[in-house]
């Protein structure tokens, strides 16, 4: 009852103000009244009555408010007050409040947008059912070399699959799939798509039901079994309209016919993957080998069971494994023990974010560090503000109003002025994360998820009170604990600035600085970084005059692999036969794709190796004129000709660092010889090309053995031919990239196979800028965070310098009149600022040779402590101040000495 | 807990309760508007009184409070509080 009574009155209170109001006024007035009259009834005057009613009651006005006091809600109203006042305060002051407002527009949209990333990408858990179960299958191969340290691990190989998946004990369910591309024909243009082929369990372990239709089956999954597909919900809506009748319709993958059975949903990806099919993988339970191991997988814990308890599970199954399969009779099966094979599993979620992580926090960061200069900023015009408001706050103190009723008026200002920038700061995260979409680096994954929700809105909002109460707070903390008398004292302006003040004004300035001096370092650090990437040679050419673009004939298609190689041949001729091509090859990856072609191990003649077994080395299989295509320099002997490809003759070529590893030069390499393994014949190294950096710029090139675009298989028993299905050509031309010679590029194909489709078509600028993506994102990003840092660091000292010109211009008068010299009185001010300047810097440098060791990851060809920066960037940040308090340093020197005696 | 006890009796306006308060402490306590009215509008807010407009003997227009049920309770246990409290005191004031 209480509780209603008085929620009852609060509402009252607040929603019926007015007649609350005039209630009390009538109910005192009455009283006021009544009192007269009693005074009346003893026998005053009316006038004498009048006079002594009043005196009793004390004042209407105090009365009604004390009785304001006690009314519930009245905290509420006062606060409500507050916000007009100072509204009306920021009407008187258009130009501060604008800045202010903007400024924070600025910083907390900048981290609401980076926050909503964050959140999305750090934070959301991965969308499907329950994904804190599911982990990421790596192995650990210290043994195996290249193969796995190239990816984060060993991936799995079938027969792993499918003893892990019987024998474990530890799992749910389990799953292998591999991302690849297939061509579709028959439904209007031939067209090339990305596929996720998925073993029997993978998808059971995403548990994301199907939209229309159902999930592969186990007969699915049989190899001999019917052929199916399932599609996803892009490619549905654009190549079926999203017809509901689609399921059980027929399509052509590969020249295969395979019914769809099943639609997934929209915003379902395979981990980290956009695909258009998913196709069964069909894995053949007895005929496997132990190789190869090129599969994701992906598995679902059982409740409660921890990720080394898996570890432990899986360690176990791993001579199992060796002993169930072998790789072919003759073979070792134990020879994968000098692997060190080990589970290295890691939750899903981990698998998908990668070292993203690191680009984020560190952009968080940045922007945090933007918003917490700007509040500096803010906070040093609000001190300058309540100094010269100094003698209304005296007046209002002196009046009656406590230090906390002032102090609440303040920060109510400052929190009005948070908290319409934090509006803006909405629009401004908007536009921003169109932005980061926009420019963000391509592998940050789930971008296409992004999008301003409630908790992004939440954290804005709570960001502008924070930041609100925070530059307001300084002001308050230095003003109010300063005392009333001491206020009114100094609120007479011919006194020359309290020490105490000027000096909270410099903490700030100095503050500033050093923030701006972190920021400015990093984006220092991320320039060179961009410079010394642009200047390694990547083994490559002009990449803006080289067109790439794969083609994929389906075993299906052209079962025979001497007439995949005819055709591949011929789509180089009629290409080449394209006005302004000057030459053509083609390669099973181009440099920076995103794929390897191969690895194996390579044993050079003459050579033992430790262990006995050669280290494994990248392979890539190339056709005549690849090399010169690319721009890739032959540095000893030559390239392939269609004559050695055709006959097939045992020839190599290797890149440089392999040659002078293995011989010492690359000359003396040209006529040694090197194969795979014992049971192949010796190959002739027949050129050496240079070394290509086919992982990024910022990696080191690995070793790479060339072989030719057609040979004989070395694993069979009898000679087989054999090449890659799936090329991609290099074509050097001026016009690489315009439309027009892309449709001729598609005719010259089309005329040696109309169902052909053209896939990634891109120039190898776009793959290498591409590669360069994270690093050029962060260093946009630091670059504008830093400019900002010093364009408000020059705001602060230019205002602090020439408030303390306004300040102490009857003293520069008397130094005038007393015959100072301009320049000296110049250089005072300037001096002023070159040492809070110089604080700053020093606390800066301190505070960045910490904070840039968490750059290392991001810092390539620089160090973190790279003497250029740490001493350019001070002297920039020197120069800037100097430049800031020049200007109003000057206006101080031409100062009228009896203008400036006459200014109070 | 006064203003409770001397609205037992009826209803009254401002001026009444603090005169009646007089009378019933006989002069002891003589309550102020300063702190009358915020005392009355708190109790209303409480729910111990409620409010209403009257007019007064000489016609004029008041605000009248009456106690409520909430009210009466609140005063008996004020009274029991009060008790205990004067017992207490008085009981220290005696041992020496």
């Amino acid at each position: 009852m209480p509780l209603v009574a008085k929620a009852r009155s609060f509402f009252r209170n607040l929603l019926f103000s007015g007649r609350v109001e005039s209630d009390l006024d009538e109910e005192v007035r009455a009283h006021l009244e009544m009192l007269t009259d009693e005074n009346i009834r003893r026998g005053m005057s009316p006038a004498e009555a009048r006079r002594a009613a009043r005196i009793e009651l004390g004042g209407l006005d105090r009365v009604k408010e004390q009785v304001h006091e006690v009314q519930i809600g009245n905290w509420l109203h006062s606060v409500f007050s507050d916000c007009r006042f100072a509204f009306r305060q920021f009407r008187k002051s258009p130009g501060f409040t604008a800045i202010a407002v903007l400024t924070l527009a600025l910083g907390i949209g900048a981290n609401s947008a980076v926050f909503n990333v964050v959140n999305r990408v750090l934070l959301h858990p991965l969308p499907y059912p329950e994904s804190d179960q599911l982990v990421a299958l790596w192995l650990d191969a210290p043994g195996a070399g290249g193969l796995a340290s190239l990816t984060s691990g060993l991936q799995l190989s079938p027969s792993m699959y499918i003893t892990f998946s019987d024998h474990n004990q530890t799992f749910q369910s389990m799953g292998i799939w591999t991302s690849g591309r297939a061509n579709v024909t028959g439904v209007g243009q031939p067209e090339e798509v990305r596929t996720e082929v998925v073993s029997d369990g993978t998808l059971q372990t995403l548990e994301v039901p199907p939209l229309l239709g159902r999930w592969f089956s186990h007969a699915d999954q049989d190899p001999r079994g019917s052929k199916t597909v399932m599609l996803s919900y892009g490619y549905w809506e654009r190549r079926f309209g999203g017809d509901p009748g689609v399921v059980g319709r027929m399509v052509q993958v590969d020249a295969q016919p395979r019914e769809i059975v099943g639609v997934m949903p929209r915003g379902f990806r395979m981990v980290d993957q956009d695909f258009d099919l998913l196709i069964p993988m069909g894995v053949d339970r007895v005929h496997q080998k132990l190789a190869p191991f090129g599969y994701d997988g992906i598995a679902r814990l059982k409740h409660g069971t921890l990720l080394a308890q898996a570890n432990a599970d899986i360690a176990r199954l791993i001579p199992v494994w060796m002993d169930s399969w072998s790789n072919g009779p003759g073979t070792n099966p134990h020879y994968y023990e000098r692997w060190r094979i080990t589970p290295n599993f890691h939750s899903l979620k981990q698998q998908v974010i990668g070292n993203i992580s690191s680009v984020l926090w560190v952009v968080m960061s940045i922007v945090g560090v933007v918003l917490l200069i700007a509040c500096t900023n803010i906070a040093n015009l609000m001190l300058v503000r309540a100094e010269s408001r100094q003698l209304e706050l005296s007046i209002r103190a002196a009046l009656g109003a406590g230090r906390g009723r002032i102090a609440r008026q303040l920060l109510v200002e400052s929190v009005v002025v948070s908290l319409t920038g934090g509006t803006l700061a909405v629009g401004v995260a908007y536009a921003g994360l169109q932005l980061l979409v926009a420019a963000g680096p391509a592998d940050l994954p789930r971008l296409s998820e992004i999008s301003l929700d409630l908790r992004s809105l939440a954290f804005t909002f709570l960001l502008s009170i924070f930041s609100g109460l925070f530059f307001g707070s300084i002001p308050i903390w230095r003003y109010v604990r300063a005392g009333r008398s001491k206020m009114l004292a100094e609120g007479n302006r011919t006194a020359t600035t309290g020490r105490a003040r000027q000096r909270s004004r410099n903490t700030l300035v100095i503050a500033q600085v050093a923030m701006a001096l972190v920021l400015l370092v990093s984006a220092t650090l991320m320039i060179r970084t961009f410079a010394a990437l642009r200047t390694v040679e990547p083994g490559f050419s002009h990449p803006a005059n080289v067109q790439t673009m794969r083609i994929s004939i389906p075993e299906t298609l052209i079962p025979n692999p001497l007439l995949v190689t005819r055709m591949q041949n011929s789509i180089a001729d009629q290409i080449a036969a394209i006005p302004g091509v000057s030459t053509v090859g083609f390669s099973s990856a181009v440099p920076m794709g995103g794929a390897d072609p191969n690895w194996d191990e390579l044993s050079v003649e003459g050579k033992t190796y430790e262990g006995g077994e050669p280290p494994i080395r990248m392979f890539n299989y190339v056709s005549p004129g690849y090399f010169k295509a690319l721009g890739t320099r032959m540095v000893a002997g030559r390239d392939f000709t269609w004559a050695d490809i055709y006959g097939l003759r045992p020839m190599v070529i290797i890149s440089e660092n392999l040659a002078r590893e293995s011989w010492g030069s690359p000359v003396a390499a040209v006529g040694k010889r090197v194969r795979q393994f014992s049971s192949m014949p010796w190959q002739e190294v027949i050129g050496v090309v240079e070394d290509v950096r086919v992982h990024g710029v910022d990696k080191d090139a690995p070793p790479i053995i060339y072989w030719p675009a057609m040979l004989n298989d070395p694993y069979t028993a009898k000679p087989t031919i054999d090449g890659p299905n799936s090329v991609t050509f290099v074509i050097r031309s001026e016009r690489a990239g315009e439309q027009e010679f892309i449709t001729k590029l598609q005719d010259a194909v089309w005329s040696v196979n109309s169902d052909l489709p053209l896939a990634s078509i891109r120039t190898m600028q776009e793959i290498y800028s591409r590669t360069m993506a994270r690093t050029s994102f962060t260093l946009v990003m630091l670059a504008i965070a830093g400019s900002m840092g010093l364009a408000l660091s020059i705001i602060g000292i230019y205002g602090v310098i020439s408030y303390a010109v306004s300040r102490r211009t009857r003293e520069i008068g008397i130094r005038l009149a007393l015959g100072a010299q301009k320049h000296e009185l110049r250089w005072m001010f300037v001096r002023s600022a070159l040492a809070l300047t110089s604080f700053g810097i020093a606390v800066g440098l301190i505070a960045a040779s910490a904070l840039v060791r968490l750059m290392k990851a991001l810092l390539f060809g620089v160090s973190p402590l790279d003497p250029w920066t740490f001493i350019t960037v001070p002297l920039l940040l020197a120069a800037a101040s100097v430049l800031a308090s020049h200007i109003p340093a000057r206006r101080a020197s031409r100062l009228d000495p009896m203008v400036a005696l006459r200014y109070e | 807990m006064l203003i409770l006890k001397s609205l037992v009796a009826g209803e009254k306006h401002g001026l009444g309760i603090s005169r009646r308060i007089q009378q019933i402490t006989s002069g002891t306590f003589d309550v102020k508007p300063g702190s009358l009215f915020p005392a009355l509008h708190r109790m209303e807010e409480e729910g111990w009184i409620s409010a209403f407009w009257g007019d007064s003997e000489n016609n004029r227009r008041a605000k009248y409070y009456r106690l409520t049920k909430a009210g009466q309770r609140q005063l008996e246990v004020e009274k029991e509080r009060w008790g205990r409290i004067s017992w207490a005191i008085a009981q220290a004031l005696e041992a020496s």
